[in-house]
């Protein structure tokens, strides 16, 4: 690995100040992609911040939602019990990025920003509606998460700014949701396809569902008009196979190692229906 | 160009200081600059866990750490399983159940296990299977890997 400097702020102010002098600084959380990626000279930097030490980084905060500090491991996540209450799918995902040793480092943050096409982490919380609270030296701002990923690799943030948290709104009793995602291991794999739900529901009718997938296009892929289709109507199996049908013909995969084109639009519509099914479950509906 | 950093460790229980570059993997800084070589590189990109260390009692891959980044933590080495000439039961029960041919997986093995077993003390064959996901044994010896971390549980249980 080239050498590079290495600084742990413990305020977002110092932090902010370090890149300010640092146009190259690239940031560091759990370190399970971008050790790889400077190691492999794929990233080229001269600074790398540690954002680990920064609190409102290493928040985990069950008040008013749910917030997930940007640099908080997997392990947390998944063993919080108020997130394995509420958020069950949120948790799930957490237990199943990388396994044991990945998820002690690997974070929710760093997932969303090293802006694989496949990450676990982004379509669920896509489907859970979540925002991202972005720093820099201009403020702060708030950008809906299915915008954060631009193409494989880049995001929105801009260099000198800091993604602090993710803010996933409060649910009712009757909201479920799921992330399913096709490997051919057990464990330790990269999607071939992931689909992340959720479904709201209201008197048996859904009231909302938001439907996003992953490894089926450049970023990961929010399809609204799936969810919508269902709004308004009794999560019967016509109505997850509409949305599921939906689902698959926004998918604009490639064919590579770990599937083809045909294949990953076929998983597409299987995986939706499953994970709305469980989803259903979740929020209490029959199905 | 960078120059080395003065970092404050625990490591197998005793203040270890040592110096590294920002750029040195605590894997390295183990091996190279304390010359703990019990810690074995395999594929120096976190996915085979040769090199699993615990972090505040946590399995990590030190590939995939920085030496900087264990500034204040306590750390455990393969070194540090064993209470002095006595085997962990973890090592007992690899060497009883031959669950090693070459032996470059075993200390990430063991020390991956020792995490399991201190916050789980009778885990079933599936939760040995998961936790020990991000473990690859090369000779293919996970039957016997397995039926170890077992036979060590049921020990350090009796």
């Amino acid at each position: 690995m080239k050498s590079f400097d290495y600084a742990a702020p413990r305020s977002l102010a110092e932090a902010l100040r370090l890149l300010s002098f640092h146009p190259r600084a690239r940031l560091l959380a759990g370190g399970t992609d971008i050790l790889v990626q400077m190691r492999a000279g794929r990233i080229d930097t001269d600074f790398l911040l540690d954002t680990k030490g920064i609190p409102e980084l290493n928040e985990l905060k069950s008040a008013d939602g749910l917030t997930i500090g940007a640099a908080v491991p997997c392990f947390r996540i998944h063993e919080d019990s108020r997130v394995r209450s509420k958020y069950p799918a949120l948790s799930d995902v957490a237990g199943l990025i990388g396994g044991t040793q990945i998820q002690s480092r690997a974070t929710f943050g760093g997932n969303v920003c090293n802006a694989a096409p496949s990450a676990d982490a982004t379509p669920i919380l896509i489907a859970q509606g979540a925002t991202c609270r972005i720093i820099g030296t201009g403020g702060q701002r708030t950008v809906p998460i299915e915008l954060f990923c631009t193409a494989p690799g880049k995001n929105v943030l801009k260099q000198g700014e800091i993604l602090i948290s993710f803010h996933i709104p409060a649910k009712s009793k009757t909201t479920g949701a799921q992330y399913l995602r096709f490997i051919p291991r057990n464990e330790m794999d990269i999607a071939v396809v992931g689909a992340g739900v959720e479904v709201a529901l209201e008197n048996g009718v859904v009231q909302s569902a938001r439907i996003a997938l992953s490894a089926v296009a450049p970023v990961p892929l929010f399809v609204p008009a799936a969810g919508d289709s269902m709004v308004g109507k009794a999560p019967s199996a016509e109505v997850i196979a509409e949305a599921a049908a939906i689902a698959r013909d926004a998918a604009t995969p490639i064919s590579d190692m770990r599937g083809t084109v045909e294949y990953r639009r076929h998983l597409c519509a299987v995986l939706t229906r499953r994970a709305l099914e469980a989803a259903i479950v979740r929020a209490g509906g029959k199905n | 160009m960078p120059g080395k950093v003065l970092v404050n460790t625990t490591i197998n229980g005793e203040a270890t200081d040592f110096r590294c570059e920002p750029r040195q993997s605590l894997l390295e800084c183990l091996r190279d600059i304390l010359q703990l070589t019990g810690t074995k590189e395999g594929c120096n990109d976190g996915n085979c866990g040769a090199c699993t260390v615990l972090m505040d009692g946590r399995p990590l891959t030190a590939c995939l750490v920085l030496g900087v980044e264990a500034e204040g933590r306590n750390i455990t080495t393969i070194e540090g399983i064993a209470r002095g000439s006595k085997l962990h039961p973890l090592q007992q029960a690899f060497l009883e159940e031959a669950a090693l041919q070459c032996g470059i997986c075993t200390p990430g093995f063991i020390v991956s296990a020792k995490a399991l077993l201190d916050r789980d003390k009778n885990p079933s064959e599936a939760d040995i299977r998961l936790w020990l996901a991000n473990n690859l044994c090369r000779c293919t010896g996970y039957d016997k890997i397995v039926r170890a971390v077992q036979k060590a549980a049921a020990e350090m249980r009796a």
